[in-house]
């Protein structure tokens, strides 16, 4: 089983806009990070993850219907 | 006992169709602010689990039980039963598939996504299987409350996974009506426009 990296303060929300269906999973669970346009897509504050919204972005990331939600090491741009 | 091996079997269907019910609502796009989206998927997830326990009592009390000679082999071997081979191996080939779903769901990160939603589907067979094995196996399935049973659950799940079916999963982008063309703006600079300063705690739309 492939181990994969979880999401830890201090990283930053990408979002693969290819995978995403806009299905509003992660607005809902994340909306301190994630805000979502007049369709349906996620725009994502580029703040790095705070300690305590951590839990939250890994169930988002989760929760993803289509894991197009991950959490990376470097700020976007 | 054998009360209880019967019961459980009938709840677990009905929890099944449940789940099945909630699980169509995802791709539809279900949901409000007092039921938001992902308290149907909980619901979907943890009313599949339900079922998952009421098939647990389902199996120890029928292999258990002295009234019929069944095995706790039975449950997850299909078609090896003393006792009505043919209907006992329906049932534990649905419950074959609805063990594979819950353990691909529950590693649903860190599986190919493609793998989880090719078994995921398996469910609309796991779903008249069960049903199947439970109108042919089931000692009161023509008993008024095993009638109840099996049509509450026929009929809601033969409304419900058409319309899952007619409806395929877009996002709502693909139906809205195309926006008005902005404003073209005359080109005034020649030279390249600044790149925007980010203020931190701003949202920016840039995915890159």
């Amino acid at each position: 089983m492939a181990k994969i990296p979880q999401a830890e303060a201090g990283q930053f929300l990408r979002v693969n806009p290819i995978a995403c269906v806009a299905r509003g999973m992660c607005a809902e669970l994340l909306p301190e990070q994630v805000k979502l346009d007049e369709w349906g897509y996620p725009i994502l504050k580029g703040d790095p993850l705070p300690p305590q919204l951590v839990a939250h972005a890994r169930r988002a990331i989760a929760e993803c219907p289509t894991l197009a939600l991950r959490s990376d090491p470097t700020p976007r741009g | 006992m054998w009360f209880a091996a019967r019961s459980s079997g009938m709840v677990a269907i009905l929890l099944m169709t449940a789940t099945i019910l909630l699980g169509i609502l995802g791709p539809l796009r279900v949901g409000s602010a007092s039921w938001p989206r992902f308290a149907l998927a909980g619901l979907h997830r943890n009313i599949s689990l339900l079922t998952l326990a009421l098939l647990l009592v389902h199996v120890v009390t029928v292999a258990a039980d002295d009234y019929v000679p069944i095995t706790f082999a039975d449950a997850v071997i299909p078609f090896g039963s003393r006792y009505q081979p043919f209907w006992l191996g329906l049932g534990a080939v649905s419950f074959d598939i609805l063990l594979a779903l819950i353990i691909t769901s529950l590693l649903r990160p860190r599986i190919n996504l493609r793998l989880w939603k090719g078994i995921h589907w398996l469910a609309y067979l796991s779903w008249p299987i069960a049903l199947a094995h439970g109108i042919g196996a089931g000692t009161d399935a023509y008993s008024p409350i095993g009638l109840v049973t099996a049509a509450v659950s026929i009929v809601s799940v033969l409304v419900a996974v058409p319309i899952r079916i007619a409806r395929r999963d877009r996002p709502p982008i693909d139906s809205a009506p195309p926006k008005p063309a902005p404003a073209t703006k005359p080109v005034a600079a020649a030279r390249p426009a600044p790149e925007p300063v980010r203020l931190p705690g701003e949202f920016s739309t840039r995915t890159r």
